[in-house]
């Protein structure tokens, strides 16, 4: 397998009146060709700065201060404003949770799938309107050609997620980073959403990053998962493995603190505290304060460590793997 | 948890039906044109149920189908348009007013419902003095317990909502909610808004109050792993309707009506070991719109196993099983599907 994405050392800063926020700690990650992961964590743990970073769509006072992301070959950090967006839509996508914040509630859809279109190719009119129709009967929109002429406000939130959706494939990019695409959904549209997704990324052969808060629809759709805490990515692995034999205490933590995880009606195995705030880590392990595992060790920031297969930066690591991958 | 026979909450057969949402303008124009009055939106439709003493329902379906609406006539906040709520065997309404404190709610938002500019220990000591549950000079050791009991330390009192993160909001919003002495605790989406890790924790505590002050309690969630872990008996509404109605485990395990199937199969789930990730199955098509739902019984259009019948008559919520209700015609054979793992 070939990576069309490769993310070293990537770190993005906030410099804010309070201070400076990291939001984005020395990631680190690559995506193969089709492959799909999924980035979770709670909320203000970095994942959507992570997912802007890739697109350099990090404005003041935010700015990627180090690392490097490369995209087919070509690295992004550093690179012009006006090539940035010559790549984005066509080599690199992103969908948000809200499409409304990204569509223009005063053009009809035909028009805005039409500007995107233009960004990149030129078409008759008659050769657009027929790929628009094309894109939306793709994903599941029903009488596509009249669609065209409809305002965002006349789609339904799922409906509305799948134009966006549309759009985003329109030229057929090589990764798409999807920010919590289903989390406004209900779950019937969401199990259509993500379902349908995962077939178009087959179809389509494009890589995804589909980030979200919810493990669970993660792991219906990712086949690696990166867990992320505090601006780091404190775990990584196939989901199968993640879900079976967490490695790093804060996934065991979140994993067990869900409702399934203990009998009906008993107390649930919370992890104590909260995230602590990006403007003022803890020294050393950003976890410590919350882990049962920590001891004097965990001062310093813990090393990623990678075997088999998987990755994690703990120094008290729950399992480890041997060299095929397999945990104990 | 079966076997109390003591009903405590009783909702007889309450409806509550939406008048067009105009504003004077539109009002105006539409009589000075004398254009007949848009639809009107049927948001619940002749709920029936009885809850025992200490028992917890669970309310669940998906958005719009009417959780809220009626979490919050059970709550007194909006008048039933018909039928009626009585909690301990006193009406919680009377000429469309409120007439009880023994109904309190915790709301998803509690940004939303709690005054920016109050501080938080005179937003929970507000409702109290209001009603003569404590003196002012005996509100602040209320305040006081209260903000203790929910896991806050009472020297924050004097502060903001901003000041709080979102889980401390939502145990200030039940600090609140139980200063009021309740009988009757609705929770509407009450971890909705959290992370994972807060939401344990915010469960933990409801678990904890619930028993320690023999709440009885209405529990409403579009997470069905959330209503599976706190409830008792379980109502699943679709389109303003109670289709399903029941002990929870039964009705999470062996569900007889087809939506309440769908809906368990659109959950994805981590099994309890780990071990098998399950594969959703989506249900096709949308929710139809509420001012225009289908003949019948309003599922019909998204059913597998839909009849002609199916819009013809409208199904009667009737009992399938003991303790286990639908509104189906085919229930018996949506019950006759092996049994299936819990969320
Ligand atoms: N424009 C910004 N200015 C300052 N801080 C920001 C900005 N955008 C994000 N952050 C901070 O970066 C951190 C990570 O945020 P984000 O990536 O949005 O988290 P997530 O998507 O995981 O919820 C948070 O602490 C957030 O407050
Ligand atoms: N105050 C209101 N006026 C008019 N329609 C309303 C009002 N509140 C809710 N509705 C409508 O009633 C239906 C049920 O809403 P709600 O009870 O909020 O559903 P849920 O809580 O299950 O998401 C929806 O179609 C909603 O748009
Ligand atoms: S490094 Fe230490 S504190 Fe951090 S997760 Fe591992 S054991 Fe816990
Ligand atoms: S009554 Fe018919 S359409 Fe409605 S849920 Fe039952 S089988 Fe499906
Ligand atoms: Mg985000
Ligand atoms: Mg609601």
């Amino acid at each position: 397998m070939t990576a069309v994405l490769e993310v070293r050392d990537l770190r993005t800063e906030f410099f804010t009146a309070a201070g400076t926020v990291r939001a984005v700690n020395d990631v680190s990650f690559s995506l193969d060709e089709g492959e799909i992961i999924g980035l979770v964590g709670e909320s203000g743990s970095g994942k959507s700065v992570t997912g802007f970073s890739l697109l350099g769509l990090i404005d003041a006072p935010g700015r990627i201060t180090g690392g490097s992301v490369r995209l087919n070959g070509s690295e992004l950090v550093g690179m012009s404003r006006g090539e940035l967006r010559r790549r984005r839509g066509r080599e690199i996508a992103m969908i948000f949770q809200d499409p409304i914040a990204t569509l223009n509630p005063l053009l009809t859809i035909g028009q805005q799938m039409g500007l995107a279109l233009s960004a990149h190719e030129r078409l008759s009119p008659k050769a657009t309107e027929d790929r628009c129709t094309e894109a939306l009967e793709r994903v599941g929109i029903p009488s596509a050609r009249a669609r065209l002429k409809s305002y965002p406000h006349e789609f339904s939130g799922g409906m509305r997620q799948r134009v966006a959706i549309a759009i985003a494939l329109l030229h057929r990019p090589k990764v798409i980073v999807a920010d919590e695409p289903t989390t406004a959904l209900d779950v019937s549209i969401q199990a259509q959403i993500v379902t349908e997704m995962k077939m178009l990324a087959r179809e389509f052969g494009v890589a995804m990053i589909w980030i979200s808060h919810d493990l669970a629809v993660v792991s219906g759709i990712a086949s690696r998962i990166l867990v992320m805490y505090a601006g780091r990515i404190v775990e990584t692995g196939t989901a199968a493995e993640v879900l079976r034999n967490p490695i790093h205490p804060y996934t065991r933590g979140l994993l067990d603190s869900m409702p399934h995880a203990t009998r009906p009606g008993e107390m649930l195995r919370q992890i104590p505290g909260s995230m602590p705030s990006m403007l003022s880590l803890p020294p050393g392990c950003a976890f410590a304060p919350r882990c049962p595992r920590a001891d004097a060790a965990c001062t310093a920031v813990p090393e990623l460590v990678q075997q088999g297969g998987r990755s994690w930066r703990c120094v008290h690591p729950l399992t480890q793997p041997d060299h095929e991958g397999a945990t104990a | 948890m079966s076997g109390a026979t003591d009903t405590y909450l009783t909702i007889d057969n309450v409806s509550k039906i939406f008048g067009p949402r105009l504003t004077m303008g539109e009002r105006i124009v539409r009589g000075a044109m004398r254009k007949p009055p848009p639809p009107s939106l049927t948001a619940v439709s002749r709920v029936s149920l009885t809850l025992a003493k200490g028992q917890t329902l669970g309310l669940v379906g998906e958005s719009g189908c009417g959780k809220s609406t009626l979490g919050r006539v059970i709550a007194g906040i909006y008048a039933p348009s018909s039928g009626a709520v009585t909690v301990d065997g006193q009406k919680v309404m009377e000429d469309g007013r409120k007439i009880t404190t023994a109904v309190q709610t915790v709301f998803q938002d509690p940004f939303a419902s709690l005054d920016p500019r109050m501080k938080v220990g005179d937003a929970v000591a507000e409702g109290p003095i209001a009603h003569g549950i404590v003196s002012r000079a005996e509100s602040r050791a209320h305040v006081e317990k209260w903000f203790s009991r929910v896991g806050l330390d009472p020297t924050l009192a004097g502060r903001y909502p901003h000041q709080f993160s979102g889980g401390q909001r939502q145990r200030i919003a039940i600090a609140r909610a139980l200063a009021m002495n309740p009988k009757l605790l609705i929770c509407d989406e009450p971890v909705a808004s959290l992370d994972v890790s807060i939401q344990a924790q915010v469960i933990n505590l409801f678990l904890e109050l619930r028993r320690e002050l023999n709440l009885t309690c209405v529990f409403i969630s579009h997470d069905l792993s959330v209503v599976r872990h706190v409830s008792d008996r379980v109502a699943v509404m679709y389109l303003g309707r109670i289709v399903e109605l029941g002990e929870t485990r039964q009705v999470f395990t062996r569900p007889t009506h087809p939506y309440t199937a769908a809906l368990l199969d659109s959950v994805p789930r981590i099994a309890a070991e780990g071990e098998v990730l399950m594969e959703v199955k989506p249900i096709s098509g949308e929710i139809p719109s509420p001012l225009n739902p289908p003949p019948g019984c309003h599922f019909t259009p998204r059913c597998p196993r839909a009849t002609a019948e199916c819009s013809a008559r409208i199904p009667p919520l009737r009992s399938i099983a003991p303790g286990q209700s639908a509104a189906c015609h085919h229930a018996e054979a949506q019950m006759a599907e092996p049994e299936r793992a819990e969320v």
